[in-house]
């Protein structure tokens, strides 16, 4: 744990090009607007955060991202999220292709109870289309390896994954969405459900994907934050306070309602 | 008034009730009153309780006593034999039990994709306004009485399997060079009981599958479309498996149902004492024989036998809701 304090506080400013540009992004359900005119960037290869009180917005503004808000009844959504230059809510673009492309894990293991855990992994890839799948065998282990619960399991994969404890189920889901080779993964409150070791694991895994994917993780754990992410955001009431690198959002925060939220003193 | 504890009021308080309600000892006696209703309603409920497994008990010696003449005649011939003459006073229920489970497992396979298709459609791909009226339509069928569902059969649904159905399934698309759609169609049949009882467990299958559907977490669902699954894949790969051994369920609902329905099957089975591998030959079941003849059968060992034969409808009901309910364990015990 130290070793990943210690780099994320000493992260630099992000060198890489943004891969999501939110653009003014405003979203909500009904007459409810959960998040107002955000604009953020996410770079490639790195971990962002977003962190602030319960109803800021920050699990809305992250469902935006991959057009998941817009599952729940009566949702809807203004503005744009570019993806490499695209904008995923262009008329011609394909919500489940955007999806595809970016993947979610949830805060609770959302395991599929009826399939063994070899299945859980491959269930998205038997749903890809067809030029996408890939060998099946090779891409779960692959999976499970890049989400360190390869050794756990290898060997009774095919028991029920409602076999393996909480942390192992929320690793498996993280596997079963690194399975269908997303370019973006987007983390909502990860180990909000998770005991400290577990969630420990969790997050030194986050760290390792970050040199292939770049990760959203939304958490109201500051300390979470402080350790695993590169860049930190902070949401407030649907409004989008304050981004900047990690270590310097936790030693010199800009605005003061940011220093108010990270010493503790509401939320 | 002096309080001597002013900041609770408590002495207060406590001379306010003593002038509202002068007789603090009536508390004590009306303790005494709800332990004794207590008593009473564990004693009700619990002879409640008892009532049922001792009805069935009551229900299940009544019949075996009433059968044990026929069953001790013609032991397991009973089940084996196809003869059921009054005259020579011989009686055997093969073609009643073959009847019985033909047109309950046919009803199943017809009404089963039917009724799960129509609570797919309407917990998942509905528009919101039409969700409920149509659930209740479907509900609906379930409140006509059997002997209407009967009438229906004999005056719709039985001539148009004569003029168009049967002919159609024969000649058209050949199937009567298999021994299941050959011979020549009267209309009355094991096919039209199984269709009528199709019918007749659809609702309970749906209103079964409708709720279990609903019941699938949003989780197992985002889960799914997060992955990239269209909806129909989500249903087809969270919706359907997590909700299965609920299904499977209203599916042995159904099932009970249709093993002993009685009344509309009995108006269109045909009635005959036969085994034909044709769902074009009229047939019998169990409780069609039992309803068709009890009214006029003259001697003992015929009134015997139709006990016997309620006897057996008992044990194969018995039998097939037991290996319904293994199965519905097993899936559930997968599921877990």
């Amino acid at each position: 744990m130290a070793t990943i304090e210690a780099r994320a506080l000493g992260a630099a400013a992000p060198a890489t090009p943004p891969r999501v540009r939110a653009g003014r992004l405003s979203a909500g359900f009904g007459p409810v607007t959960a998040i107002r005119d955000i604009t953020l960037d996410i770079a490639d290869r790195h971990i962002t955060a977003i962190i602030g009180p319960s109803g800021c917005g920050k699990s809305t503004f992250l469902r935006a991202l991959n057009r998941m808000h817009e599952t729940v009844p009566r949702a809807w959504a203004r503005g744009t999220v570019l993806l490499d230059e695209h904008d995923i809510y262009a008329d011609d673009v394909d919500a489940v292709a955007v999806r595809r492309l970016v993947g979610m894990v949830f805060q609770r293991p959302t395991a599929f109870p009826t399939m063994s855990i070899r299945q859980n992994v491959a269930a998205g890839l038997r749903i890809a289309p067809r030029e996408e799948r890939q060998h099946e065998e090779e891409a779960v282990e692959h999976a499970l390896r890049r989400a360190a619960l390869w050794d756990e399991v290898k060997d009774r994969l095919d028991d029920s994954a409602l076999a393996l404890s909480g942390g192992q189920q929320q690793r498996l889901c993280i596997a079963r969405a690194l399975a269908i080779e997303p370019e973006i993964l987007l983390l909502d409150e990860p180990t909000a459900s998770l005991d400290p070791i577990s969630t420990e694991k969790v997050e030194q895994l986050v760290h390792t994907l970050r040199e292939q994917v770049a990760v959203v993780i939304v958490t109201h754990n500051m300390q979470q934050a402080a350790r695993v992410s590169d860049t930190t955001a902070f949401f407030l009431s649907g409004e989008l306070v304050e981004v900047a690198p990690t270590r310097t959002m936790f030693t010199h925060p800009a605005d003061e309602r940011t220093e108010a939220y990270i010493t503790g003193r509401f939320g | 008034m002096v309080d001597p504890l002013p900041h609770t009021g408590l002495a207060g308080r406590a001379a306010e009730v003593a002038t509202a309600r002068p007789r603090p000892r009536r508390r004590v006696v009306r303790l005494q009153g709800h332990r004794a209703a207590d008593r009473a309603y564990s004693v009700l409920t619990t002879a409640a309780a008892a009532a049922v497994p001792l009805l069935l008990l009551v229900i299940a010696v009544v019949v075996t006593m009433g059968a044990w003449p026929a069953l001790r005649q013609f032991g397991l011939g009973f089940l084996t034999s196809s003869d059921w003459d009054p005259v020579r006073n011989v009686y055997g229920v093969a073609p009643a039990i073959y009847g019985t489970l033909v047109t309950s497992f046919l009803a199943l396979l017809i009404a089963t994709p039917l009724a799960v298709g129509a609570a797919v459609f309407l917990t998942e791909y509905s528009p919101e306004w039409l969700r409920r009226p149509a659930a209740f339509l479907i509900d609906l069928l379930a409140a006509i009485p059997s002997v209407i569902f009967g009438l229906w059969a004999i005056f719709v649904l039985v001539p148009i399997l004569r003029e168009h159905v049967m002919p159609f399934l024969r000649d058209t698309l050949g199937l009567g060079a298999t021994p299941f759609f050959s011979g020549p169609a009267y209309g009355p049949s094991l096919l039209a009981a199984s269709l009528i009882l199709a019918v007749m467990i659809l609702p309970y299958i749906s209103a079964v599958s409708r709720e279990v559907l609903a019941a699938v977490p949003r989780s197992q669902r985002e889960a799914a479309l997060a992955l990239g699954a269209t909806q129909w894949e989500m249903i087809r790969s969270a919706v359907i498996p997590f909700a299965r051994s609920g299904i499977l369920g209203g599916v042995i609902l159904g099932l009970g149902r249709a093993l002993g329905e009685t009344m509309a099957v009995t108006m269109v089975i045909g009635n005959r004492q036969e085994i034909s591998a044709s769902l074009f030959a009229p047939g019998y079941t169990l409780a069609s024989a039992i309803a068709n003849q009890f009214s006029e059968a003259t001697g003992d060992l015929q009134l015997s036998a139709l006990m016997a034969a309620g006897f057996v409808l008992f044990v194969v009901t018995l039998i097939v809701n037991a290996g319904a309910r293994w199965l519905v364990w097993r899936t559930g015990r997968l599921a877990r």
